[in-house]
């Protein structure tokens, strides 16, 4: 018997197996599937009891989520020109007008900004510094590392008031770069030690074999290394954009303008002309989105194990 | 090609030595061996004289210039790692060509040089391949492609064959060796193999402990060990060493154990206290004439040739003797040896005594 030979399971117990999955995989995509069904349900329909499972669907969720809007009389409204578009026939169903697009695609991108920055930056810098850690004889290492984890061992928002006073007086408060520094001192530790475990698995002498053939220290980093970490980084960056994506208490803290993310605009959607869940909905729905394509694109990366086969352990 | 020099090299890790004052010469066009067991600072060697690590002090010299703070780049010569390092995500001819590449040479010269090395090598068939797939003799092949495409001034192997299946070592052995001799390169290969040292090399230096214990011919380090960690080292079943204590003096042509004569080359330096005669297996008589007497313990079949272990006053024994001669355990038998070819070292400093015999192969 080799180490690799396991048992074929019987059909039965593959039956149970693949019901299991399938039971667990509904248990956690309901909430995701009442969100997505919110996003299109009238106000009405969204709030009924019991629940509508069948209702007719209406794009009202992601107007309201992308406009503001003024009430207006019945006489101003018979006043007006015909409606132009299907945003506003919606919206004058509902005795109102679009007075302007809402804040939801500035913060949306925002976020983008934040997120894909934040997670570019350390992904850049903890890629330099696990190479480093991994490949070269740094005096204290072990402390080092130690030290770059603990900034990991106790709740962020332990330190919120310190950096609140910080970022006010550096003028960081509000600002893009202050929420990407913030997202990146945060998440460095995390890519730190997750990259150097992937550096530690590629053998040195692939590195050692370009810096034969003619390459620099750096070269050799750039496409020796680079192309067989891409694994790794790809996970890492999945798990940095995913923290930097859904931070909401120190975006709540840190930025109320310019800089505001999505996390904590979604909410306020909820005071604006009553509670409406499914602009709440729709904004929860696109707020996914990116994440999942991310996810969804580097998934090829996750999978491919390249380096299978190269070397003989 | 080059001739490598390396002088008082020496690389020490923290507080642990890895190497400490190696010299030594390779020639150019020679296949030279690095020989010893693991952890003997060989590989290390290699690296320094490769430019993979920087030596603490000493200087390597490649065709005359001191290359020794120099990296690797800079030093025009070629490595195959034991794994081989082939880079995962390229195929076998962007390996192959990945060298050529750094220097900026332009297309067509370089798709001339890897088909005219995959011809050398008898990999056309693979070099649109992933390198993931291919056996281990193919990739074997490919790294020693990537090595010679470049025409380096020398290349450095490490075990290069350690990484096959035995059955296809010996091949790839040959196919090394004739590779060498038709491009006469000089080549510096570590092995722990001592019949793969003995099977390839020109010249060999045998390591022990970062320090080098002796270093010629194959020829000259199996006939006139240097060292008792050589003689034990290089030779399966290695050389015998029957341990006395006695005192010997510069012209003296036998040594005494205990009360037996044994004649040797003529000694050109004297000796007291713990002594050591070496004997290689081939050279060890059975027959009544001999002037030890021993037992026979046990008889080892090995087709053309046995190996019969005797226990003697001084140790036991192995000699190789024709399969057919007559050897019985628990015969008593006398013990003899072909007189010019023993060795005798000194136990307290390990080292052999010069004799009219060993005078040519030990210089210094």
């Amino acid at each position: 018997m080799s180490a690799h030979s396991v048992t074929e399971p019987s059909p039965g117990r593959k039956r149970v197996a693949a019901a299991l999955v399938v039971a667990y995989a509904l248990i956690t995509l309901l909430p995701l599937m009442w969100i997505f069904a919110t996003g299109f349900k009238s106000p009405p329909d969204s709030i009924a009891y019991p629940p509508k499972i069948a209702f007719e669907p209406t794009l009202e969720g992601y107007v309201n989520l992308f406009t503001t809007r003024t009430r207006v009389t019945p006489e101003q409204l018979q006043a007006l020109p015909p409606p132009d578009g299907l945003a506003e026939t919606i919206v004058r169903n509902r005795d109102m007008v679009i007075a302007g697009p809402s804040k939801f695609g500035e913060r949306f991108m925002n976020s983008v900004i934040i997120g894909f920055g934040s997670t570019f930056l350390s992904i850049f810098l903890g890629t330099l510094a696990a190479y480093a850690f991994s490949r070269f004889r740094i005096p204290l290492s072990d402390d080092l590392l130690f030290f770059i984890l603990s900034t990991r061992m106790m709740p962020p928002i332990a330190v919120a008031i310190p950096i609140f006073l910080m970022y006010r007086t550096l003028g960081l408060s509000d600002t893009h770069l202050g929420m990407i520094l913030l997202y990146t001192a945060v998440n460095i530790s995390l890519a730190v030690w997750l990259l150097k475990g992937f550096i530690d698995e590629i053998p040195r002498e692939y590195e050692e074999a370009a810096l034969i053939d003619g390459y620099t220290r750096f070269q050799a980093f750039v496409k020796v290394v680079l192309p067989q970490a891409a694994t790794g980084i790809a996970s890492t960056a999945i798990f940095c954009l995913i923290f930097a994506w859904n931070e909401y208490a120190f975006a709540v803290l840190l930025t109320s303008g310019t800089a505001q993310t999505a996390p904590p605009f979604i909410p306020t959607i909820i005071g604006v002309g009553g509670q409406d869940w499914p602009a709440v909905a729709a904004g929860a729905t696109l707020f996914l989105l990116p994440v999942l394509v991310f996810t969804v694109l580097l998934r090829k990366h996750l999978l491919r194990g390249i380096t299978f086969g190269a070397v003989r352990k | 090609m080059a001739e490598i020099v390396v002088s008082d090299l020496r690389k020490e890790f923290g507080a642990f030595t890895a190497v400490q004052g190696s010299s030594f010469t390779v020639r150019d066009g020679e296949f030279f061996m690095l020989l010893g067991p693991s952890g003997c600072g060989k590989t290390t060697t290699l690296r320094m004289i490769a430019g993979l690590e920087l030596p603490t002090s000493g200087t390597i010299a490649i065709d005359g210039e001191d290359v020794s703070q120099r990296p690797a780049r800079q030093r025009d010569i070629a490595f195959v790692f034991q794994m081989f390092a082939l880079y995962p995500h390229m195929n076998v001819r962007r390996n192959i060509a990945y060298p050529l590449v750094s220097q900026g040479m332009s297309r067509s010269d370089v798709a001339a040089r890897v088909a005219e090395v995959a011809g050398v090598l008898r990999i056309e068939g693979v070099l649109d391949s992933p390198v993931g797939g291919l056996s281990g003799g193919d990739r074997q092949r490919v790294a020693l492609a990537r090595a010679i495409v470049r025409r380096p001034k020398a290349f450095m192997m490490d075990e290069p064959l350690g990484a096959l299946d035995s059955e296809f070592r010996e091949e790839m052995a040959e196919e090394l060796r004739a590779l060498h001799d038709r491009i006469g390169a000089t080549t510096v290969y570590v092995t722990h193999d001592q019949l793969e040292a003995m099977q390839m090399g020109d010249k060999i230096v045998v390591m022990n402990h970062g320090v080098i214990e002796q270093f010629g011919a194959p020829q000259d380090i199996y006939d006139h060990p240097a060292t008792l960690f050589v003689a034990d080292f290089i030779g399966s079943p290695p050389m015998n060493l029957l341990r006395f204590e006695g005192a010997v003096a510069p012209g003296d042509a036998v040594a005494r154990l205990g009360g037996a004569s044994v004649a040797l080359p003529a000694l050109r330096q004297g000796a007291r206290g713990a002594l050591a005669l070496g004997a290689r297996p081939e050279h060890v008589r059975l027959g009544d004439d001999g002037p030890l007497r021993g037992r026979i313990e046990a008889t080892e079949y090995l087709g053309t040739t046995q190996i019969v272990t005797v226990e003697t006053g001084f140790g036991r024994l192995r000699a190789r003797l024709p399969a057919a001669a007559q050897a019985t355990p628990g015969e008593h038998v006398g013990v003899g040896f072909v007189a010019e070819t023993l060795s005798l070292f000194d136990a307290e400093t390990g080292r052999a005594l010069r004799t009219a015999a060993n005078e040519a192969a030990h210089h210094g």
